[in-house]
């Protein structure tokens, strides 16, 4: 089975509410059949608005979206066939959870038994058997939400679209609900769209994340890509931790370039600098700095412990380094480096291909 | 299991339950003292006065007073055949007593409100009697007048003896007592308040339709648009009762009339000729009219308030699902309104039911309700004890309805904002 590379497509897509900004700038993403793929970004940044747009709840105000190679512009959002998990659920509170999950079928005009056998599958696949009768105000949070998912199944669409559904749990519920959305999708390959401002649930759950800011995409890749080698200085900055440098390349090579510092130079991978002269902003992972590295790392400096945050599993440790008191290092929590104190100096080394030099902030 | 619960302890060992009572006394009786005025207010303005016409609808007690003695003595009477002797005396000697008094005027009116002719025979009575001799009263009465000798009018009188007497409620329903004492209607042509009843509950009845219909889409228009434009909204729905509802019902008067704006539009509109301008005031549709204006906003407000409450997205998962606009609107969005349906049609049929001014002023003869007739028999026929029992009655009414709406919807679903 050849799955549709271009099965959703937004073409060109603008939206304005008022006339004067523009909410979603020129959007231009192809989704996969069968693929999860997140809309990650600051609230404010147009991704739910995308979401309403394929929903059919918000019309572009230029461009076109696309479903199957079928214009869905003009499609009145009853007849576009997309399930939807909605943020706070929208769990009819006057119907039981059969009639919630039958409702869709209903509409559809399903055989009873026909119904009865969708809705059991529908449950059992959020694990909820014999909950058929409650009233949704008497489930948990958690329950509540598998009824939604559940729901937004039922009727074998062909895309989930999945707007925060998960931003009401707490932190532990929240977790297990990610896999259990993951594992949901992977059995049934639906496509799912999803919508989040959680990094990290957006890097647990997705195929692809779509990084939004100023209603325009910053980078669409993997969660692997998206976080090792962030495109620009806003998803550095957005997704994970982040320690930055801001200079002014001095030198530039193939695949090296010398940044200059107030004081100090440090050498950097040049990922969106071009040439001498440029300013930009060197982006490096707090993991990817060492303490007194046994090898030779072409970045060696000596920084003063500011601070030192226990976190149970890492120790964060702040310094002042290179002019900056902001410098970030995560010490996984093993018996040998227990002995951080603050005021102390020490070495800290990284690589050159972990320094990112970006586009300046 | 130990069935006896073992009674809960605090530390001191005295009963949990009486240590709590103590140290919430102290609570209870400030909250009491709060409420306190009110209820004082409640008492002396709304119960003694319901208790008060309670009372003055039923009493009969005084027919009871005037003829203490000839009631004992037809204790005795099977009330087939005249009575004996006994209660010709007793009844004479009232009857001075009443004379002396000159109290008598009001026992012949009331007499002949339950026998016709009875106020003429007893003012006949009173002329004679000044000769009657002792003993033989029966045979001294009859001579007065033949229709002493009638047991008619014995048995209406004994009738009469109860101190109370549900005549008034009858006759609030065109019903009497007759002379067996069955209930039994009046005839057909004399019947008014079952009219009048009917009527009342019908205009209730389709002044809260016609308010329904109107006021939903505005609450959910309230409940929808930005919170800029909503306020104004509410404004304009509110305004109304800012205005005095003399103000408002006279300016439907003048738009209503004759030769009045509405009357004066469709004439130059042409979609009447000027000869026949439709009467729309001084008849129900006048009624109508203004009063579902007047208690719009008695709907408009409940059903806001419950819309309010209900998130947008609900129609949206309607939609998402497959629900066409209409069948995610009957299926979800109404239902969830329905609490405020509920509340704001109980509150318009209430206060519309119990209407006065309104009809009153714009009713005409086949506009009026029975709050009217109530303050008509206030006012000119001076019966309040006619009035009060109609009043109760329709209290009774509005409290049945609220029972039948409270096993139906229930009561506490009711949101009023």
């Amino acid at each position: 089975m050849s799955k549709n590379p271009e099965f959703v497509k937004f073409d060109k897509v603008d939206k304005s509410y008022d006339g004067k900004v523009l909410v979603v700038k020129d959007l231009q993403l192809d989704i996969a059949e069968g693929e999860f793929i997140t809309m990650l970004g600051p609230s404010g940044s147009g991704k739910t608005t995308c979401l309403m747009m394929l929903a059919g709840f918000e019309t572009p105000t230029h461009g076109e979206i696309l479903l199957d190679g079928n214009i869905i512009s003009n499609i009145p959002p009853h007849k576009r066939g997309i399930g939807m998990v909605f943020q706070n659920y929208a769990l009819f509170p006057h119907m039981t959870v059969y009639e919630n999950l039958a409702f869709p079928l209903r509409v559809r005009k399903i055989q009873k038994d026909e119904i009865d056998k969708k809705v059991d599958k529908a449950l059992s696949m959020v694990s909820l058997n014999g909950f058929e009768s409650r009233m949704p105000a008497q489930l948990s949070g958690g329950q509540q939400q598998r009824v939604a998912v559940a729901r937004a199944l039922v009727f074998d669409p062909a895309v989930v679209l999945m707007d925060e559904p998960l931003g009401a749990l707490d932190k532990n519920l929240r977790e297990s609900m990610q896999y259990e959305i993951k594992h949901i999708h992977e059995s049934i390959g639906v496509t799912v769209v999803y919508v989040t401002h959680d990094q990290s649930e957006a890097l647990t759950m997705s195929n692809r994340i779509a990084v939004f800011n100023n209603g325009k995409v910053q980078q669409l890749s993997n969660p692997s890509e998206l976080y090792e080698k962030p495109a620009n200085s806003f998803v550095a900055e957005f997704i994970g931790e982040n320690n930055t440098f801001n200079g002014e390349v001095v030198d530039i090579d193939k695949d090296k370039c010398k940044v200059k510092l107030v004081n100090s130079e440090i050498l950097a991978n040049p990922i969106s600098i071009k040439s001498k002269g440029e300013k930009t902003t060197v982006s490096l992972r707090p993991e990817r700095a060492l303490i007194n590295p046994t090898d030779k790392m072409d970045n060696m400096f000596t920084g003063k412990i500011e601070e030192v945050i226990y976190h149970g599993d890492h120790t964060r440790v702040r310094l002042n380094l290179l002019g900056s008191s902001e410098f970030i290092l995560k010490v996984p929590n093993s018996s040998s480096n227990l002995d951080l104190k603050v005021s102390q100096d020490i070495n800290i080394g990284w690589n050159s291909a972990d320094a990112r030099a970006l586009d300046p902030k | 299991m130990n069935l006896k619960t073992e009674q809960i302890l605090t530390t001191d060992g005295v009963p949990l339950s009486i240590s709590l009572k103590k140290a919430e006394r102290k609570n209870k009786i400030k909250a009491f003292l709060l409420v306190a005025p009110l209820l004082l207010f409640l008492l002396i303005t709304y119960i003694s006065p319901i208790g008060e016409m309670f009372t003055r609808s039923i009493d009969d007690r005084m027919i009871t007073n005037m003829l203490p003695k000839t009631f004992k003595a037809m204790e005795n009477w099977d009330g087939q055949e005249l009575p004996p002797e006994e209660v010709y005396a007793s009844f004479l000697s009232d009857y001075k007593v009443l004379v002396e008094n000159k109290t008598q005027g009001k026992l012949g009116q009331r007499l002949n409100k339950e026998k016709n002719g009875f106020n003429s025979i007893l003012k006949k009575l009173k002329r004679k009697m000044k000769k009657f001799e002792d003993g033989n009263y029966k045979e001294q009465i009859i001579s007065v007048h033949k229709r002493f000798a009638d047991v008619t009018y014995w048995q209406a009188m004994k009738r009469t003896a109860p101190p109370y007497t549900i005549g008034k409620y009858l006759k609030a329903v065109d019903m009497y007592e007759d002379q067996n004492g069955d209930i039994v209607q009046v005839e057909e042509k004399r019947r008014v308040y079952k009219t009048l009843w009917i009527r009342t509950l019908e205009v209730a009845f389709f002044v809260t339709i016609f308010c329904f219909f109107m006021g939903y889409p505005i609450a959910h228009l309230l409940a929808t648009i930005p919170v800029k434009y909503s306020n104004l909204l509410m404004i304009c729905v509110l305004l109304p009762f800012w205005t005095s509802l003399l103000v408002r019902t006279a300016s439907w008067m003048i738009l209503l009339q004759q030769q009045g704006l509405v009357n004066d539009f469709i004439v130059m509109i042409g979609l009447v000729g000027d000869e026949n301008r439709p009467q729309m005031m001084y008849n129900k549709v006048g009624t109508y009219v203004a009063m579902t204006q007047i208690l719009l906003p008695f709907m408009v407000l409940p059903l806001y308030s419950v819309m309010k409450t209900v998130s947008p997205s609900m129609m949206r998962a309607g939609k998402s699902l497959g629900g066409t606009p209409f069948v995610s609107f009957w299926k979800i969005y109404f239902p969830l309104t329905i609490s405020g349906v509920g509340a704001g049609s109980l509150l318009v049929f209430i206060l519309a039911v119990g209407y006065y001014i309104t009809p009153e002023l714009v009713g005409g003869a086949s506009g009026t309700l029975i709050s009217n007739n109530i303050a008509y028999h206030m006012k000119q026929t001076l019966d309040w004890s006619f009035a009060s029992a109609m009043g109760l009655m329709l209290l009774f009414g509005v409290l049945a309805i609220y029972w039948l709406y409270n096993k139906l919807v229930g009561v506490d679903n009711i949101k009023l904002g």
